[in-house]
This record gives structure tokens, C-alpha cells and sequence, in this order.
């Protein structure tokens, strides 16, 4: 089967699932497949540093957080009716939710360039470390900041608002983090085929022939960087709506690690790899969740295996295509 | 003036120097071969140019000190350099290839698809599946696809088969009588280089020991300094 096949396929579930489940009356798999889909999306922007761009990120959790903490924070003024800042001008908290995931995405993409900037100095394993120092930094600051909950995190007792939906019905919700997820997929279809994608897959393969050509590797990962955290960011800020909680776990290296193993899973470098490895996630812990506490030892024989035999994750195995 | 300037360039690796005083001028349109034994310094010369090591010494490109400048700097001024090995970003397509390294100038696709015909019919070959003499073409036509001012040329004729480099070398005789591009070639290749260089620069251990014209590098020269 070939890539485009599998791609189309894996649309058509995550189309067809929700109207499923919609007529078999079991909103519950909506709400799961609704936390499948903004993680793949929170993939999906990791994919882009990691699988394009070649760079081994073990703090993209903080990106995810900061998203999330973007939507606690101004929905927690919006629901107490308390100004998030009031001089030199007063800032109100809100409910929408574009408004929210600008902040989220203007945040996280900030704190990206900020990360960046340093980590990028770096290569390899430093780079992982540099990074994973970040997210530690900003997982520490979270559970030592008790305004919004510290270590016991923070719940929202409202759903945010999109005009024209009812966000609280889980079809209508999940609808809008597939839109999202799709809009992404395609801005990264677009991104990969584009000259600053392929600059960036070359720039992946040696640095120093992309130099030869007039193009600076540093300038153009730090970009990607950029619009990777970003995306996550604005995954986040979905997955504290979807829970209408915020914790400091959003921020935990073992966060970081999971969004690595969606990608790994799924397929790195690969449009709907992620996508395929967050809904592979989610499955897993729904069905052996139920079996056992200790589920994570399947999937870790799973990744085993993958890594062994299958580097083109599900859907370079699916697609039969070696790359 | 000269587009291409070095006086008294010297660079090292780390705490080995490798030149220790190399002198070398290409003009606008000309046609310079960089000539010497294996490990004399004609790579790490190229190198320096290009800004991929550290080098001291005067080195202007079109009128400006360069020897400052990031290596991707110094490309954009218009330095097209096709590396030794023919180092093609092997996971992307012919396409790709010349997509990623385009800049704004006369050698777009097309052009560079009408110096070599094949790379038109590999263009959604990945760099990698391609064969040696292919993979040398898209090399020449990534460094085209920068619009250079001048063209380098670090052994690209090495390794290949006698029918490619006659193509290869058909090729870069096209580009000057067609371009007038200025161009520095590598080369072991002296049948060929007598006929399409204007001017040879020999070097030795790192330095420059002969330049002058092509016409003037006699037989002695050629075997004390060459040794084909």
C-alpha cells in the first residue's frame, strides 16, 4: 500500500469515528479519540524539528504546557472574573478559544526562539540534554508557582467557547481539533515541499553542503524550531480545554518522551506518522490500560520492535516503502 | 580587477597547518586550474575560499574581504562551490536538489536541465539511486542553481567513466564559452584542463610555487610539481 493510500486511509477513520460513535451512542471514544487527535497534533509539531529537521527534542512537554497553561490562566480570570494584570493596562482573562490559542501559540513560539536560540549551538546528544534541561527548568517553575495550583495543578470549570459551536457536545469538540489537526497537516504538506522544507531535510543531511549553497542551517532550524513548539503549544491549549484541567505533568520529560514515541511509532519524517502513532497510543492504553497498570511494558516491546524491524514506524511498514 | 583574490592565505586544521601561503587571483570570465599533488592543498585551498575552515591572509571575493564572512555568506556573494566526492543531499530528489539550493538568477530549471538532458528524465529520482556520473551532473547543477559568479570545480571528473567525463567536461566548456562564467577547477585531468583553462596555479605543501599561463606550464613543471 502506498503512503498517499495509508494517509487517506487513516483520514477516513478519524472522519468515521466520531459519526460512529456518534450513532452508537458511546460519547466516551469520541472524548478518546478527541485526546488521539490533539496529540497527534502536539506530534505533528514535533515531527517537524525531529523528523524533518533532524533535531532530538526531550523538552517539547514545556511547548505542550505552556499552551496549556495559556488556556488555564485566562479562562481562570475569565471564570473568577479576576483582571489578569491591571498596570500598566488591564488585561481580562477570556473564554474564547481564539483568543486563546493566539496567546497559546504566540507564547509557546516565544519560548521556542528563547529555547532555541541556545539549544542550538548544540548537536546531538547536548542538544537533548540542553532541552531537556528547558522543560525541566519550566516543569519546576510550574509546580513552584502556586497562583495557578502549583504542584496540585489547576481545574477550569468552563469549556471555552468557538463562535457558532457548542463546544461541551464531544462531536462538535472533536470536530474542531480535526479541522485544526487537518489545517496543520496541510501547512506542513505545503512546508515540506516548499524550498525552506527542503532546505531544511538537506540541512538534516550535512549542515555544511547547505552552507555551500548560501543557506545558514542554524537560522532555518531555529525557524522550524520555532513553528514546532508553536504547534505544540497550540496542541496543549486544546488537550487543558479537552481535560479543563491544567497540571504541571503537561510539562514532564516523561510528556516529552511520549511525544517522541508517537513520532517513532508512527513513522518520523512521514505526514500522518505522528498522527498514526497517537492514535496507536491511545488504543494501546484504552484496551491493555484496562488489563493491566503496567501497560506501558507492551508498548515498549512495541517500540522495540518498530525501532528493529520497522524504521519507517506504522506507516512506512503499512506503506511498504523503505526511505 | 580580479573577482577572486588570495594573497598569503595560510589554514589550519586544528594545530596542523595545512597552507602556509597560498597566492591566487581568478578574473571575471576566466578560467583558472588549481593544480598539484594529492594532499598538497588544492581541497583545503577550496575550502578556505568557501569559508568551510578558518584561514588568514588576504582573500576578497568581487571586491570584498571575505575571510571574515560565514560560509553562507560568502556563497551568497556568488561563490558555487560543486565539493569533492560529489556530495549531492542524497534523501532528496534531482528536483529537490535544485529546488533547495535556488536563487534568484539566469540558471533556473530549464537551463540547467538543457546543460545535462539526463537530470530532466531523473527528476523524481532521489539523489541517492542516482549513478556516479549523475550524481556529479546535479552536483554541477546545484552549484548553477545558486546563479554563481564563480564556479568551482573540486575534482569533478574524479572516479568517473571516460564517455561521462566527456560530458562533464563538454558541460564546463559550454558554461565558459556560453556564460563567460569565471570558473576554478581541480583537476588530474591535463589533457582536458590544457584546453579549457586560461591560467594554472601550482601548489606545493601548502604554497604556491608557479602561476602563469596555461600555454607557459611546461613539461618540467607539470612533472616536478604534477607528476602525470
Amino acid at each position: 500500500m502506498r503512503e498517499g493510500a495509508v494517509n487517506a486511509v487513516l483520514l477516513a477513520g478519524l472522519v468515521a469515528f466520531p459519526i460512529w460513535a456518534q450513532a452508537a451512542d458511546e460519547p466516551f471514544l469520541i472524548t478518546l479519540a478527541t485526546r488521539a487527535v490533539i496529540l497527534a497534533l502536539a506530534a505533528v509539531g514535533l515531527n517537524i524539528a525531529l523528523g524533518w529537521g533532524g533535531m532530538v527534542s526531550l523538552g517539547h512537554a514545556a511547548f505542550f504546557g505552556i499552551g496549556g497553561y495559556a488556556m488555564g490562566i485566562l479562562a481562570f480570570h475569565a471564570q473568577t472574573y479576576a483582571p489578569l494584570m491591571e498596570w500598566p493596562f488591564v488585561i481580562e482573562g477570556t473564554k474564547s478559544m481564539p483568543v486563546i490559542w493566539l496567546v497559546a501559540v504566540v507564547a509557546s513560539a516565544l519560548a521556542a526562539l528563547g529555547i532555541g536560540l541556545l539549544s542550538l549551538r548544540t548537536t546531538g546528544v547536548y542538544f537533548i540534554m540542553i532541552t531537556l534541561a528547558f522543560g525541566q527548568m519550566l516543569y519546576y517553575f510550574t509546580i513552584s508557582w502556586t497562583a495557578y495550583g502549583g504542584e496540585d495543578g489547576m481545574s477550569i470549570y468552563v469549556r471555552n467557547g468557538f463562535p457558532g459551536l457548542n463546544t461541551l457536545v464531544p462531536v462538535e469538540f472533536y470536530g474542531l481539533c480535526l479541522a485544526i489537526l487537518l489545517l496543520v497537516l496541510a501547512l506542513n504538506a505545503a512546508l515540506v515541499r516548499a524550498p525552506f522544507g527542503l532546505a531544511l531535510n538537506a540541512a538534516r543531511q550535512s549542515p555544511e553542503r547547505v552552507r555551500t549553497v548560501g543557506i545558514d542551517p542554524g537560522r532555518l532550524q531555529l525557524a522550524a524550531f520555532v513553528l514546532s513548539g508553536a504547534i505544540t503549544g497550540l496542541a496543549g491549549a486544546l488537550f487543558a480545554d479537552l481535560n479543563r484541567f491544567v497540571s504541571p505533568s503537561m510539562l514532564s520529560w516523561q510528556m516529552s518522551g511520549e511525544l517522541i514515541v508517537f513520532v517513532i511509532l508512527g513513522g518520523t519524517a512521514r505526514l500522518f506518522g505522528p498522527v498514526a502513532g497517537a492514535i496507536l497510543f491511545v488504543a494501546l492504553e484504552h484496551l491493555l490500560g484496562g488489563v493491566s497498570d503496567y501497560w506501558h511494558v507492551f508498548l515498549g516491546a512495541l517500540l522495540l520492535l518498530v525501532v528493529l524491524f520497522a524504521r519507517g514506524g506504522l506507516v512506512g511498514f503499512l506503506a511498504g516503502r523503505v526511505r | 580587477m580580479s573577482l577572486l583574490t588570495l594573497d598569503g592565505v595560510t589554514a589550519s586544521y586544528g594545530p596542523a597547518q595545512a597552507l602556509f601561503g597560498i597566492d591566487l587571483t581568478v578574473g571575471e570570465g576566466e578560467v583558472v586550474a588549481l593544480m598539484g599533488r594529492n594532499g598538497m592543498g588544492k581541497t583545503t585551498t577550496v575550502r578556505a575560499i568557501c569559508r568551510l575552515i578558518p584561514a588568514a591572509g588576504t582573500l576578497t571575493f568581487a571586491g570584498r574581504d571575505v575571510a571574515g564572512l560565514p560560509a553562507h555568506r560568502a556563497a551568497r556573494l556568488g561563490i558555487g562551490l560543486v565539493p569533492e566526492g560529489r556530495r549531492c543531499f542524497a534523501g532528496l530528489t534531482v528536483t529537490e536538489n535544485l529546488v533547495a539550493a535556488a536563487r534568484p538568477g539566469p540558471w533556473d530549471m530549464r537551463r540547467i536541465e538543457g546543460l545535462f538532458p539526463v537530470l530532466a528524465e531523473r527528476r523524481r529520482q532521489r539523489a541517492g539511486t542516482l549513478s556516479g556520473g549523475e550524481q556529479q551532473m546535479l552536483a554541477i547543477g546545484r552549484a548553477l542553481a545558486t546563479n554563481p559568479r564563480l564556479l568551482i570545480l573540486d575534482e569533478a571528473t574524479e572516479g568517473l567513466a571516460p564517455l561521462i567525463r566527456a560530458q562533464i567536461w563538454d558541460a564546463v566548456a559550454r558554461l565558459r564559452s556560453e556564460t563567460g562564467m569565471a570558473i576554478l577547477l581541480i583537476d588530474k585531468s591535463m589533457r582536458e584542463i590544457t584546453a579549457i583553462a586560461d591560467r594554472a596555479v601550482l601548489v606545493e605543501r601548502g604554497k604556491t610555487v608557479w602561476s602563469g599561463q596555461m600555454r607557459a606550464l611546461d613539461p618540467a613543471l607539470v612533472d616536478r610539481y604534477i607528476g602525470v
